[in-house]
């Protein structure tokens, strides 16, 4: 599994698209913090920035990945190696890939305005963490979905409808069912129904951690209530960690009886 | 050496293998003929275990191969659409499947042969079709292994590289190694193939070595007599 991982990130690391990706943070990062000064506005942004941007740049990284080194795939499924190595291989050299351009794009602009002076390290080092998971999280994602899905066409579509869904349509949703049984008791509904979505969940984590109440919003205010900071970081923490897990375990099986 | 039995596969509705029994013996070329879509390259990629059959059993040297993976280093596989990694040079992909599999390799000859020695540093989205798929055939020869399967192998080869593969293939036979080949030129097959395994509608329809062929169908020229044996099943 090591040997594909390396390969596949080679090969990501080799691409243009990395980076003009690890690029953009790199201009993000220094724009943001010496046009602003104030790094816990930088922060902020940077976490609204993140928070959509790393689920769409994975689920699309993870899709063209699959259907592009098919082929090759198959040339790798005529070696003597298992099946689930090549894509557990894959997967990981993707994430990590990714995982890279987000940390040191972000991360040098950072140290070079002398972050570890100040006491925002954590603040940040919890942003990379959670960009990282939603990484790992939305390949997986995307992964399974082409997998699933034969037709390239098609499997972009629902990569990019999970996407949008996710990202957007969900808090719609959420919102105007807020709105509509205003006059029931709503608190565990919307905490649950924060836990189905990881951008939200990575959402309420940073700004649990940045203690803006103001910017909480809903869920963030019933979360907290509900589990205070610390309980509320570790419970969103390994709820994260189940969203990387399930998909995992998922693509696994699906590969059982996958045909080529 | 190789055994299939009442292997069934179906792809949604349509049924592709349906209950195929062949036993393919040691040594020797064996051309795997068929019209489109007859379930040619599904019976290879079955014995290769990239598809699983719904039903029946593959066996390779007298030991079942479904769900397993260790037996396929002693095969070579050739896939008929010869696609890598854009952003691999030639030398790295060769350095690659070395690497995956443990075993001696000779790939030097093979790059001589094949004039591949100025592509050698070059991306490998960068070269065209032909030199893609001798490329691809250098990986395929490049271990020893008793078992070879060839998908198409002829595809964009020019005319002085075709006549090094026929050697190749010739070589590796005289080695006492197992050839499968998947094509549908009539003449590599009159040429290169000891015995003949013609699929139709799932299932063998004919085995056999090409005079054979020739003597049942009354034809002396072998795509005249393929032919023959496909008209007989649209009549």
């Amino acid at each position: 599994m090591l040997k594909i991982l390396k390969y596949s990130f080679y090969d990501l690391m080799r691409s243009r698209w990395s980076y003009v990706y690890f690029l953009f943070y790199l201009l993000l990062g220094f724009v943001l913090l010496f046009l602003n000064n104030d790094v816990n506005k930088a922060v902020i942004t940077l976490m609204n920035i993140i928070i959509v941007l790393t689920p769409l740049i994975g689920t699309i990284f993870g899709v063209m990945y699959y259907y592009n080194s098919r082929e090759f795939t198959e040339l790798l499924l005529a070696q003597p190696i298992n099946r689930k190595k090549i894509f557990m291989g894959q997967f990981l050299g993707i994430s990590i890939s990714l995982t890279l351009s987000l940390v040191l794009g972000l991360g040098i602009p950072f140290m070079l305005y002398g972050l570890f002076k100040s006491t925002a390290i954590f603040n940040f080092g919890l942003l990379l963490v959670v960009g990282s998971f939603l990484n790992f999280i939305f390949v997986a994602l995307s992964y399974n979905i082409a997998l699933s899905t034969e037709n390239k066409i098609k499997g972009f579509g629902y990569a990019i409808l999970m996407w949008l869904f996710l990202a957007v349509i969900y808090d719609g949703v959420f919102l105007i069912s807020l709105v509509m049984f205003d006059e029931y008791p709503l608190d565990k509904f919307s905490l649950i129904a924060t836990m189905f979505n990881p951008i939200d969940l990575s959402r309420i984590l940073i700004l649990l951690k940045l203690d803006i109440s103001a910017l909480l919003g809903y869920t963030g205010a019933v979360f907290r209530k509900f589990f205070g900071t610390n309980l509320g970081m570790m419970l969103s923490m390994s709820i994260l960690i189940l969203w990387v897990l399930i998909p995992v375990v998922r693509m696994n099986l699906k590969l059982k009886n996958k045909d080529f | 050496m190789i055994d299939f039995k009442n292997l069934h596969k179906k792809f949604g509705k349509l049924v592709v293998l349906n209950g195929l029994d062949l036993n393919i013996k040691e040594g020797g070329i064996f051309a795997i003929l068929g019209p489109n879509g007859s379930g040619k390259t599904t019976l290879i990629k079955c014995l290769l275990g990239m598809v699983i059959p719904n039903e029946g059993s593959i066996a390779y040297k007298g030991k079942s191969v479904l769900r397993k993976w260790d037996y396929r280093n002693d095969l070579n596989y050739l896939p008929q659409i010869a696609n890598f990694p854009p952003n691999l040079t030639v030398v790295e992909l060769i350095e690659m499947v070395k690497n995956l599999r443990p075993k001696q390799s000779y790939e030097q000859d093979l790059i001589k042969l094949f004039g591949l020695t100025d592509s050698l540093q070059k991306k490998l989205g960068n070269l065209s079709g032909g030199t893609k798929q001798k490329v691809n055939i250098v990986l395929t020869f490049m271990f020893d292994s008793n078992l070879i399967i060839l998908d198409e192998p002829t595809n964009g080869l020019d005319p002085i590289a075709l006549i090094h593969l026929k050697e190749l293939i010739l070589r590796e036979k005289a080695k006492g190694k197992t050839i499968l080949i998947t094509t549908h030129i009539m003449s590599f097959v009159d040429e290169m193939a000891d015995e003949i395994v013609f699929i139709l509608d799932g299932k063998i329809y004919f085995k056999g070595s090409v005079d054979a062929l020739k003597k049942q169908t009354n034809n002396d020229n072998l795509e005249h007599a393929i032919a023959n044996l496909i008209a007989k099943q649209y009549a």
